[in-house]
Formats: structure tokens, C-alpha cells, sequence
């Protein structure tokens, strides 16, 4: 009876890592009430992106990023405590889609962290335009986002548009590449910063030399093949670290010796680890960010008990925004847009102020280099 | 379409191609044995794989420690023996813990195959949730700290530290074939004719074959249908511990939905061979994987899959039961 008894558990352990998994909104840290005067009490950030999924590690330095902001300012303000409120879309734009109706919905958030993704973005920002909540994406980079007239939404990272403009006048400039080949993995981010890449290349690109392959894959041989046999002297790669690293890797095993190059997507110590330091080693990432500050990592580990990671600077900074609005008494939707819209300031991740369409108006874009089997944070090279 | 790509490069395309073909071909294996057997996909399978690519990185991790370092295949034999066994244990035990926990108390209760199928996916997702949140179980025991290097950042990729360097052997018309090439097929091929042969030749392996053809009549006859069903998951799961090695030894780095496309593959293999046919798995999965990158060579490789797909549904039009059809009932003795 007793091995009955375990498996039952066992059987319950299961379910409930299912349970976890189902999508959904989990509040981390409820704000408790406040006494202050300008105080509403129980206010919220939310968060929309990926936590659990294929890209769940992505979406989780997003959330440590905010709960790091939080943590700073739930110090400052302890009668004043705001939380965060994390809708998991899996990085989905159809599961995304109910979740923003959920969040123009909850009278308790006040401004949006999010969406993560570009794809995502798309299919929600009508949604919270249409609510008049104010939006702030860490992420999502596809130029068209900002072109669809909306009113709500910002990001504080740099278009593709000047990622891959760019990168081409590095590939061009500084390695002087006479035969780049530029991979992309048919994301809406990888797709559009890859585009970018070959009109920036010009008349150097080929467009016999490009590829694309698919989010997931960890075999690349045939890619491989192609770029070693097109005897292309630089590459470049429009997508995230997880492919990155493994393609790197392979190009590598096969005997490639040109430059390898990757944008923001592919910006985060788990590229390396993928694709191993002798391979990852020269390879250059770009990022519409400079370096964080020195201590940021640290006060990170200290609230979130894992390192910091891509895209966690850029939520902190977010989330700052808003909670700078909310120490400014902005507290309708209308109002917290509006001073999101005038806000300037020096975030972790560089300056932010908003243009017009929501875009971040000075986005310097930074070459980092993996060194020593390191991805060098410290000293990027800006790209001019 | 670039035909002179694919012929310049043809032979590097199908080793690489047939070296890809044999990790799919030994995870349909599980897939065709469980299959054959209990007329049951598997969809779980894949985690049993999942499963077994983690536990060489683990095995790696403990010995090596977590500096990156380049080795050859010769150097790090012995470290491969030891994830070797490791992740074949690790397979072996979460398929069966598969078997016990989700399939027979269905099984027992006369479940209908459709809901065994759905409790399989159910398992599927579990299994991946929990390898995603074990920083999360190890937090409850306390050990989040102590075994940092093995569960934090869960949800990330998981590499190796240590990378196997291929070395070319020799050269075969235009292409270096490296030993990993080698091992990858050679290691498959040898782990095919063994089961082969033990199904075909052991007192285990024809009440594998027994239960398979009439569960009742073996029954009747004194075959022990539980105990056989059990030894088809570890069987099961010892391959895709096999795969996992070769997979890890390959590529270097998984994550908790590494199972996930490379199950689908195999899945497509396991049909495309004929399923519930041993010798058909790994024919599938080796044709599966040269097709992908012809395909890939020919069209770009966001279109290998489509190319692979289209193949399945050709094969399926002219032999509705896969390329070599025949069940593992049907087994010549």
C-alpha cells in the first residue's frame, strides 16, 4: 500500500507541474495598503510576455528586472508598495491577445511592462490603445510596431532599423567583409533585423548567401554547409542566443574562420555556454544598450537570486518610468501616458526619452565581443 | 531551388544528413517498440529523451566542473561511458516511471486508447514543466544553492561544458567525415541490430512479440503481459538514453523542451518506417534526416520540415503502412 501511496504523490507532483505551467496571471507581491496621502493603495505594474515556454528565460529576466525596480522603490515607499502582475503569453501573440483584454480589465495596473516580443506587440497594442493604458516594451524591436499610429505605446531599446544599419557598417567598415552571409531564424525580430542587415550590406550582399532557419532547431547542418561552401567571410545571424550559440558552434566545427556577428537577440552569457568559448570566442553582438553599471548585477542577484540577463536592464528601466510617474501622482491611465511620453531620464540601460511614435529618440548602438570565453559586458565599442 | 548546391556538396549533406537520421531513428525506436506492443503513442517519449540529454550534462557538470573546455572524442571516452550509462539509467527509469504511473492504472481500468493518448501528452507536458521548474524543486528541499550548477535558470539553455571537437578521418570525395559522424551512425546501426536481435532471438523478446500479436492468447499461455509491457518501456527508454549521448556528443546543449521537435521527428520516422517495425524506425529515421537536409540544401532550411513532411504523406500514399510496413508481431524468428 505504501509504493500506492507514493505514486499518488508523485502523480500529484505531475499535475501540479502542470498546473504551474498553464498560462495565466500570478500576482508576486500584492501591495499592501498605504497611508500616505497621494497614495491609491494596491496599485500594480503588470508584465506581458513570456515566463514559462520555449522562451520563458527571456521573459524571467524581464520579470527580475521589474521586481528589482519594485524592490528599490517598495524601500522608499513602504506605505506605498506597488507589485507586478505577471500575465504569461508564452511568447504567443494568440495567447497574449485575451491576456491584454484581462489587463485593460484590472482597474488596479497602472502601465504595462511589456509585451516582450515583437509578434506579440502587434496583436495586442490595439487592445491597450483602445483602453488608453500606457505600454513600455523592454524587447520588442520590429520597426512596424511604432508605425501602427498608436498612441500608448513605448519602448526604451532601439528599432532594428538602427541595429542592422549598424551592424552591415561594422560587417563593411570595420571587418571589411567583401562576402557576408546573412542567416536569419524567421522570427518577426530575427526576420526584420536581418532585413535591415542586407540593405544596409548593399551591393556586397548576395542574396544567394542567406538562409533561414527555424526557432528550436539545434541542427544546422545544412546552413552550415552552405556558408562553408559560399566562402563567406563574415556572418551574420538575426535571431536568439539559444540558435546562435549552436550555430556558431557548428560553423566553427566545420571550418569557418570569418567574423561572426548577432544582434541583441543573441546578447546574453547562455550564447556563449551554447556555443563554447574556443568556438564563441571573437564573435561580436550588437545592442541598441551600453553597459550596465557596475553593481547592477549584484543588487539584481540580491533580489532575484539568479544573474541578470538580456533584456533585464531595459525592464528595470521601464518599470522606473512608471513608477516615477506614480511618485508624480499620475494615476489615470490618460495622465501616466502622458508623462511616460515627456519622460527623460538616465535609465541603467543608457538615456530614455520618447519620440513621437513611442520610438526611444537616442539609442546608441554598442559591438560587444566575446573574449577569453567571456561575452565582454563591461566594454562595448559603440557603432557609429 | 539550388540543384548545384545539393550535388556540389551532396556528400556532406547525406552524412550529416544520415548522422542527424540515426538520433531520430533511435528515439523512434521507443516510440515503435511501446507502439507494436500496446497499440499506444508514446507522446512522452520525448521527455524520456529530454530526460537523458540532461542527465549527461549532469554527469558532465559533476566530473568535469563547469569550465569550458574543448576535448577530442578520444580524450573524453571515459566521460561519455559514465553520461552514457547515467543518461540510460535516467531514460530508462522515467519511461518506466511513465508506464507505472500514467499508462497501466489506465490500462487496468480498461481506459480507451484515446484517453490514454490524451493522459500521454498530459505526461509530456508534465514532464518538461517539472525539468523547467526544478530550480523551483530544489528550492523546496533547499538545495537551490548547493545545486546551482545543475538546476538554476531552469527555464535557459542547458550546454555541456565541455565540447567534443570533431576530427576529420578521412575524406570521402569533397567531404572530411569526422569521428563523430562515425560514432553518431555507427553507434546507432549497433544498437539496432542488438535489439533486433534480442527481440528475435530471447525468451523476453518473443513474449515482446507474443503480447504484441494477441495479449490475450499470451496471457493464456502464461506470458506475464505486465511484466512484458514494463520491459518495453525500459527497452524504450535505454535507447533514447543511447540517443541522448549521441544527441549531447552532437550538439552540446538542451533545454526542458529539447524533446519536443526532436519527438515530432521521430515520431514522423517511426511512421514513415512502419510502425510498430524495428528495422523501419531507424530506416525512417535515417531517410527522415537526409531528406531534411536535401531539402534544406535545396529550398533554405526553413523548408526542410515542409520537405520532410511532404516525403511522409508521398510514402504513405504509395505504402499506407510505412516503408518496410510490418509490425514487430510479425517479426521473422
Amino acid at each position: 500500500m505504501g509504493t500506492k501511496h507514493n505514486l499518488r504523490i508523485l502523480g500529484a507532483v505531475a499535475a501540479a507541474g502542470l498546473a504551474l505551467s498553464a498560462c495565466g496571471s500570478t500576482t508576486s507581491s500584492s501591495a499592501s495598503a498605504g497611508s500616505s496621502s497621494n497614495c491609491t493603495s494596491g496599485q500594480n505594474l503588470a508584465f506581458l510576455g513570456a515566463t514559462t515556454g520555449d522562451y520563458g528565460a527571456l521573459g524571467q529576466n524581464m520579470v527580475g528586472g521589474i521586481k528589482l525596480a519594485l524592490d528599490d522603490y517598495n524601500t522608499k515607499n513602504p506605505d506605498c508598495k506597488v507589485g507586478v502582475k505577471v500575465f504569461d503569453s508564452q511568447g504567443d501573440p494568440d495567447k497574449a491577445t485575451p491576456l491584454a483584454t484581462q489587463i485593460v480589465g484590472d482597474s488596479s495596473i497602472v502601465g504595462l511592462v511589456g509585451p516582450g516580443f515583437s509578434g506579440e506587440s502587434l496583436a495586442t497594442g490595439k487592445t491597450f490603445e483602445a483602453a488608453g493604458l500606457p505600454v513600455i516594451s523592454p524587447s520588442a524591436t520590429n520597426v512596424t510596431i511604432t508605425q501602427q499610429g498608436w498612441t500608448t505605446w513605448h519602448r526604451v531599446i532601439g528599432n532594428d532599423s538602427a541595429q542592422g544599419a549598424a551592424a552591415a557598417s561594422y560587417i563593411l567598415g570595420t571587418v571589411k567583409s567583401t562576402k557576408p552571409f546573412v542567416i536569419d531564424d524567421g522570427s518577426d525580430y530575427g526576420k526584420g533585423l536581418a532585413s535591415y542587415v542586407k540593405k544596409g550590406l548593399g551591393s556586397k550582399f548576395d542574396s544567394a548567401n542567406s538562409d533561414t532557419v527555424q526557432t528550436g532547431q539545434t541542427d544546422f547542418s545544412a546552413t552550415v554547409t552552405k556558408v562553408t561552401a559560399s566562402k563567406a567571410d563574415a556572418v551574420f545571424y538575426g535571431g536568439y542566443y539559444a540558435e546562435a550559440g549552436l550555430l556558431v558552434k557548428q560553423l566553427r566545427q566545420a571550418g569557418y574562420k570569418g567574423l561572426f556577428m548577432s544582434g541583441d537577440g543573441s546578447e546574453d552569457p547562455a550564447f556563449v555556454k551554447a556555443a563554447g568559448a574556443q568556438a564563441a570566442n571573437g564573435a561580436i553582438l550588437t545592442a541598441p544598450a551600453g553597459p550596465a553599471p557596475a553593481d547592477f548585477d549584484s543588487k539584481y542577484q540580491s533580489v532575484n537570486n539568479s544573474p541578470s540577463g538580456l533584456y533585464s536592464t531595459q525592464a528595470y528601466d521601464a518599470a522606473n518610468i512608471f513608477l516615477a510617474g506614480l511618485d508624480a501622482g499620475k494615476s489615470s491611465h490618460a495622465d501616466m501616458n502622458t508623462f511616460v511620453g515627456a519622460y527623460s531620464g538616465d535609465g541603467v540601460s543608457g538615456p530614455i526619452a520618447f519620440d513621437k511614435f513611442g520610438d526611444i529618440k537616442e539609442s546608441v548602438i554598442f559591438a560587444y565581443t566575446v573574449k577569453n570565453g567571456k561575452l565582454d559586458t563591461a566594454n562595448p565599442t559603440p557603432i557609429s | 531551388m539550388n540543384f548545384a548546391f545539393l550535388f556540389d556538396n551532396f556528400f556532406q549533406l547525406t552524412i550529416t544528413g544520415l548522422a542527424l537520421g540515426a538520433i531520430y531513428g533511435l528515439v523512434a525506436l521507443g516510440y515503435t517498440m511501446v507502439y507494436g506492443v500496446l497499440q499506444l503513442i508514446n507522446f512522452a517519449h520525448s521527455e524520456v529523451f529530454m530526460f537523458g540529454t540532461f542527465a549527461v550534462v549532469w554527469v558532465v557538470v559533476f566530473i568535469h566542473g563547469t569550465t569550458s573546455a574543448n576535448q577530442s572524442l578520444g580524450s573524453s571516452l571515459g566521460l561519455l561511458a559514465l553520461a552514457l550509462i547515467a543518461a540510460m539509467l535516467t531514460s530508462a527509469a522515467i519511461a518506466m516511471l511513465l508506464e507505472r504511473v500514467a499508462y497501466r492504472p489506465m490500462i487496468r481500468r480498461g481506459a480507451s486508447k484515446l484517453m490514454i493518448l490524451i493522459a500521454a501528452i498530459g505526461a509530456s507536458f508534465s514532464l518538461a514543466e517539472i525539468m523547467g521548474l526544478r530550480d523551483r524543486i530544489a528550492g523546496w528541499f533547499g538545495l537551490e544553492d548547493k545545486l546551482a550548477n545543475y538546476v538554476s535558470q531552469a527555464r535557459n539553455v542547458y550546454s555541456s561544458p565541455v565540447t567534443i571537437e570533431p576530427h576529420g578521418v578521412f575524406t570521402f570525395v569533397n567531404y572530411k567525415v569526422t569521428d563523430i559522424d562515425l560514432l553518431v551512425i555507427g553507434a546507432a546501426l549497433l544498437m539496432m541490430f542488438a535489439l533486433d536481435t534480442f527481440v528475435r532471438r530471447t525468451r523476453l523478446g518473443r513474449g515482446i512479440r507474443a503480447v504484441a500479436q494477441d495479449p490475450e492468447s499470451a496471457a493464456l499461455m502464461g506470458v506475464n503481459s505486465t511484466r512484458i509491457i514494463q520491459a518495453t518501456f525500459l527497452i524504450g527508454g535505454l535507447m533514447a538514453g543511447v540517443a541522448a549521448t549521441l544527441y549531447m556528443v552532437r550538439i552540446g546543449s538542451t533545454r526542458q523542451n529539447a524533446g519536443f521537435i526532436l519527438g515530432v521527428k521521430a515520431f514522423t520516422a517511426a511512421v514513415m518506417g512502419g510502425i510498430g517495425n524495428l528495422r523501419g524506425a531507424l530506416l525512417g529515421g535515417l531517410v527522415l534526416g537526409v531528406a531534411q537536409n536535401w531539402g534544406a540544401a535545396l529550398f533554405g532550411a526553413n523548408w526542410q520540415d515542409v520537405v520532410a513532411f511532404v516525403l511522409l504523406i508521398l510514402i504513405l500514399l504509395v505504402r499506407p503502412t510505412g516503408i518496410l510496413g510490418e509490425s514487430i508481431a510479425k517479426a521473422r524468428v
